[in-house]
């Protein structure tokens, strides 16, 4: 499946899914182990490591959402990836100061779509659901 | 988004790293925005957090050689000189400030380390195009100027700073600034307090709405107007409002408020209710913390008319954080004396939400800011909330009966 976005920063990459129902903010994880932290949320206890993160937005002040981020890639824990149904200037500012590739506004909702563990193709504005080396040289 | 030959050509580069990186973030906002285009801004100011994520940006810029382009003031961190005599600091956090008063250095900009630029020392006029970060100075650089901004972060408004440009969208747009919501005020206003838990309250109901505000009085003090967006900006998103007969803009629409828009009441019960719910209701204090936003010079001028020669008690500190220029003013005046003799402190370039209050986590202090409160709460201190005269005379006192 082919499913058309609008890339916002950021190469091409692909890696595991990992899919959130609900906002997110990078300060709730634990930079040391990638693992996020917030209670009652659809990625508790789960790691953001190395992950492409499926999320409807992001949430929270600006300070705190890109030291979160910068914090968790400081350690080598931050998503490969953003894919955000909607992004706001302070998650664009965060996946760019860190140098995380954002995506968002595919057309169709894909934290409805995708589980964890899909593998997923960001390339160009294309996002593609799909084996893994399919698509990307290396 | 458009860009113009030029603004290519520092996409790709050709007028250094630090201005590539600049670029590369403020059409990443455009894209995300769908602006059409980049418009010149004449002013900025950023919200130098001294959190490492900020630095970093900072210091990326700063290495590739990136300047400010206009004038850009800066948000506080924490005043070395004072805090390094009275308040435990770890290395990394010495460190960290001494990093991000360097990298700001180098770019370039203004170090006034105020969190109130836009009643101070960076004030843009009327439909003036600007980028400010800082959550208190879009409502007021909007609302009570009539400039205009967008709600910005820090990298963001550095991004703008260095390029002298920001992507059009949002405020900047005529059609954007009318306001979704009608709030009829039947309380009395008086004194900064009570706009700051008007906009508290409001701040809850309209999220990122922009509130046209009926029943409020006709002449209130820039103080006044500080707090109200303050606070609208703490409990929501808000960067700009409308104030009947008080700010210009709304004046000059044809239709100030959108068609349907919905109106809510506020009277004096529901002011109450929110200040219940958001302030401790007593006990025994060690701190009292005023200033945030930062105190101007007519406040401190209050403080020490209300101390009036007494001393605060002895198990209390008392701080009030200023700008450099309020407190040298203070100086002068001889308001300073009488605030240091009565043990109180004065701070310049220092935000309340940094390490330098670490020893009071923990401990129950008095305020008369909710957004105070409210970054402090984060670090574990508790807060009594109510007005400036209140609030020094439980210093004096040393307690909240």
């Amino acid at each position: 499946m082919r499913v058309r976005a609008k890339k916002l920063f950021g190469g091409d990459v692909e890696g595991e899914a990992l899919v959130s129902r609900d906002p997110i903010n990078f300060y709730l994880a634990d930079p040391e182990t990638g693992v996020y932290l917030e209670k009652n949320h659809s990625l508790g206890g789960k790691s953001l490591s190395g992950k492409v993160l499926i999320i409807p937005s992001g949430k929270g002040s600006s300070v705190v959402q890109l030291d979160g981020l910068y914090q968790l890639a400081r350690h080598n824990n931050a998503p490969r990836a953003v894919i955000a149904n909607v992004a706001d200037a302070v998650l664009v500012s965060a996946c760019v100061v860190v140098g995380v590739t954002l995506i968002h506004k595919p057309e169709k909702d894909l934290t409805r779509i995708l589980r964890d563990g899909d593998w997923v193709i960001i390339k160009g504005d294309d996002i593609i659901l799909g084996e893994r080396n399919a698509v990307l040289d290396h | 988004m458009y860009l113009t030959k030029r603004e290519e050509r520092i996409l790709e580069g050709e007028e250094g790293e630090g201005k590539r990186l600049a670029m590369e973030l403020l059409v990443a906002i455009g894209e995300a925005f769908e602006a059409e285009r980049l418009i010149p801004i004449t002013r900025a100011h950023v919200a130098t957090s001294a959190q490492e994520g900020d630095t970093y940006w900072a210091e990326r810029l700063a290495k590739g050689g990136a300047r400010c382009a206009v004038r850009t003031t800066t948000n506080p961190p924490w005043d070395y000189d004072f805090f390094s005599r009275i308040a435990e600091l770890t290395e990394y956090e010495i460190s960290l400030l001494h990093r991000t008063v360097d990298a700001y250095r180098r770019l370039g900009a203004v170090l006034s380390f105020s969190c109130t630029p836009y009643v101070l020392d960076n004030v843009p006029s009327f439909g003036e195009h600007v980028a400010f970060s800082e959550s208190s100075a879009p409502p007021y650089v909007n609302s009570v100027l009539g400039a205009r901004t967008n709600r910005e972060g820090s990298p963001s408004a550095l991004a703008s700073a260095v390029i002298g440009k920001t992507p059009y969208y949002g405020l900047h747009i005529d059609e954007n600034r009318r306001a979704n919501v009608v709030v009829k005020v039947e309380a009395s206003m008086e004194g900064p307090f009570s706009y700051g838990l008007l906009g508290i309250h409001v701040g809850e109901i309209v999220g990122s709405g922009i509130p046209y505000f009926r029943g409020l009085p006709r002449n209130p003090s820039k103080e006044e107007l500080v707090y109200l967006g303050a606070e609208l900006a703490t409990s929501g998103s808000v960067a700009m409002y409308h104030i009947e007969g008080v700010t210009p803009e709304a004046a000059l629409m044809e239709e100030p408020v959108e068609s349907g828009a919905e109106v809510i009441e506020v009277g004096e019960e529901d002011l109450r209710d929110t200040l219940e719910r958001w302030s401790e209701s007593g006990g025994r204090i060690s701190s009292v913390i005023l200033g945030c936003p930062h105190y101007t010079y007519e406040q401190l001028v209050e403080v020490a008319r209300i101390l009036g020669g007494r001393r605060i008690h002895p198990d209390v500190d008392l701080y009030i954080l200023t700008s450099r220029h309020a407190l040298e003013m203070a100086r002068r005046s001889g308001v300073l004396d009488v605030i240091e003799r009565a043990g109180g402190r004065v701070v310049a370039d220092t935000c309340i939400d940094q390490p330098v209050f670490r020893k009071y986590e923990g401990t129950l202090g008095c305020t008369d800011s909710f957004k105070n409160a409210y970054y402090r709460t984060r670090r574990g201190q508790k807060f009594v909330i109510m007005d400036m005269k209140s609030c020094i005379e439980a210093a004096i006192r040393g307690e909240v009966r």
